[in-house]
């Protein structure tokens, strides 16, 4: 059996700064396993400038920043396995995993890794209602990979349900790619997403609807697909006011209405999960290493709870700093150092009223951690 | 109404977070005009002038505050900005006309001499538009950040163009 010393499952911005971390700190052999076609995860479909510090390379493009993690990860030799799923696990520490081969077939390999990083992200939510399953009804995250990953244009015509940061940001690139945005409908009687991104919606003269929601889509354009979108004003018990019904035009509908963190392979360990409301479900409690409550498995990213990209990074390069540590790369007190830096740029990404709870989220999560005093 | 409930910036919302720029200041020519009001953890702006026109500090969550006497106009956070939230508002452009530098992300990119319809912060059209300028140097990484001429009344209204 293959033996690794540090084994990273999901190679978005977590698991790639944990590996460039572990590494940087001396861990010989990092093997970063993604099941898609390129490194990166949602980095290398955010065209945007990131928000953030200087040390959360804002202002540059998540395309770049990707891309020139990607870059250091190779330098580094962090060994990176593509179209590759880890499936399982045994105890011990064995993973299963079905390793994409290069002439495109599928081979089970077990390896042992003394420790591990889970870095599996996020899932987005679906949302349903009267015609929801037909075609032209997609995720904002699928529109936004048509768009800006294989240059498709989902749609001409869109109504975008969801006014989070993604919601928002997807519909702006929506209109970077030559599509219409016919609106954006929000259950919330606010705008989910920061104000600077709204501005661009407003500036370019699409309506954003609160307080609504979608009532029916209907099928009746080429091969079934969404030809209208009606939309109704909610109470705030989020029940639908009958008469305010306003129907549009429009061949696709986006969904962005949060995610929820993927944590199947946490599930197969015998990891504590706690329940989250603003994290998204059900996550791992972790310690202030990334650390789970299985000695040796750690936790970064969207996993532990839906943020964004920058305290991704954040917390994949803790998780790595954190195995250096656990592997003897690096003395506890060396680690203990690197961490606290690490934790007060956290600390800063979850400041000011978008933060706030994410803050109170991470703080309950990882007060559940066996030992920790609430 | 507040930005979180309609999706744009009122002038009061920019008073009230001491974003607004003085006459005095207007009169000297082109200022950076920063219409970010919520407390979000950002702070490229204040790294991108060499000038330290642009304070946050700590913690990062600050609101960006204009030092109007340091702000020279030059422009180099419009395109630094992620939310593409700055603009370099010039009243003393001519006796008639005023100018307004916004960053424009969209295809095509106006051209110097062409005519566009400007639009305020809802997208609503106000008046005709003269583009002056566009600049788009590698610095500014494929932010191009345009120039448009308008009648001085609608300087405080114009933030963009109408999207072709």
């Amino acid at each position: 059996m293959l033996n690794k010393q540090l084994l990273i499952v999901g190679a978005g911005p977590a698991g790639l700064a944990a590996a460039i971390e572990a590494k940087k700190n001396g861990v010989k052999d990092v093997l970063l396993v993604d099941l898609n076609m390129k490194a990166g995860g949602q980095l290398m479909k955010q065209i945007h400038k990131f928000f953030g510090s200087k040390e959360h390379r804002a202002g540059v493009r998540g395309i770049d920043t990707g891309a020139a993690m990607l870059k250091e990860a190779e330098e580094l030799g962090v060994e990176v396995w593509l179209k590759s799923t880890c499936v399982g696990f045994f105890d011990d520490k064995v993973a299963c995993i079905e390793k994409g081969m290069e002439d495109g077939s599928k081979k089970i390999i077990y390896l042992k890794a003394e420790t591990i990083i889970i870095a599996t992200g996020g899932q987005e939510n679906v949302v349903r209602f009267k015609g929801w399953t037909t075609p032209g009804v997609m995720g904002a995250g699928a529109a936004q990979t048509m768009i800006n990953v294989n240059k498709v244009q989902p749609g001409q015509n869109i109504v975008m349900l969801g006014t989070g940061n993604v919601g928002l940001i997807v519909s702006y690139q929506l209109m970077q790619a030559g599509c219409n945005v016919v609106c954006l409908v929000e259950a919330a009687p606010g705008i989910g997403g920061y104000g600077v991104h709204a501005s661009k919606i407003s500036r370019a003269g699409v309506p954003i609807y609160t307080k609504h929601t979608i009532k029916e889509v209907k099928g009746n354009g080429p091969n079934g697909r969404v030809s209208e979108v009606t939309i109704v004003e909610i109470d705030p018990k989020f029940n639908p006011i009958e008469g305010t019904e306003k129907t549009f035009a429009a061949d696709t509908v986006t969904l962005a209405a949060g995610l929820k963190p993927v944590s199947e392979l946490v599930k197969l360990q015998d990891i504590e999960l706690v329940f989250n409301g603003p994290f998204g479900g059900w996550v791992p409690t972790h310690n202030e290493k990334m650390e789970t409550t299985c000695p040796g498995i750690y936790v970064a990213g969207d996993t532990t709870g839906v943020e964004e990209a920058n305290t991704a990074l954040e917390e994949g390069k803790v998780a790595g700093v954190s195995a250096a540590e656990a592997l003897g790369a690096i003395s506890a007190a060396e680690a203990d150092k690197q961490r606290a830096e690490i934790w007060a740029r956290l600390d800063g990404l979850r400041m000011g009223p978008f933060g706030e709870k994410r803050a109170i989220a991470k703080k309950e999560v990882m007060a559940k951690f066996p030992g920790v005093r609430a | 109404m507040s930005i979180k409930e309609v999706g744009y910036i009122s002038m009061q919302e920019l008073i009230d977070a001491k974003q607004n720029i003085s006459d005095a200041r207007y009169a000297k020519g082109p200022v950076a005009v920063v219409e970010c009001v919520q407390e979000i953890p950002c702070n490229p702006c204040e790294a991108a002038c060499k000038f330290g026109a642009i304070k946050i500090g700590e913690p990062i969550t600050n609101l960006p505050k204009i030092q109007e006497d340091n702000c020279t106009g030059c422009g180099v956070c419009v395109a630094q900005c992620p939310g593409l939230a700055i603009v370099i508002v010039n009243k003393a452009y001519s006796d008639t006309e005023a100018t307004i530098a916004f960053p424009y992300e969209y295809i095509p990119t106006p051209k110097e001499g062409e005519e566009w319809e400007a639009v305020n912060r809802q997208g609503v059209v106000q008046c005709k538009g003269k583009i002056v300028k566009v600049m788009n140097p590698k610095a500014f990484d494929r932010t191009p950040v345009v120039t448009v001429a308008v009648p001085k009344e609608f300087a405080d209204e114009v933030r963009s163009i109408k999207r072709k």
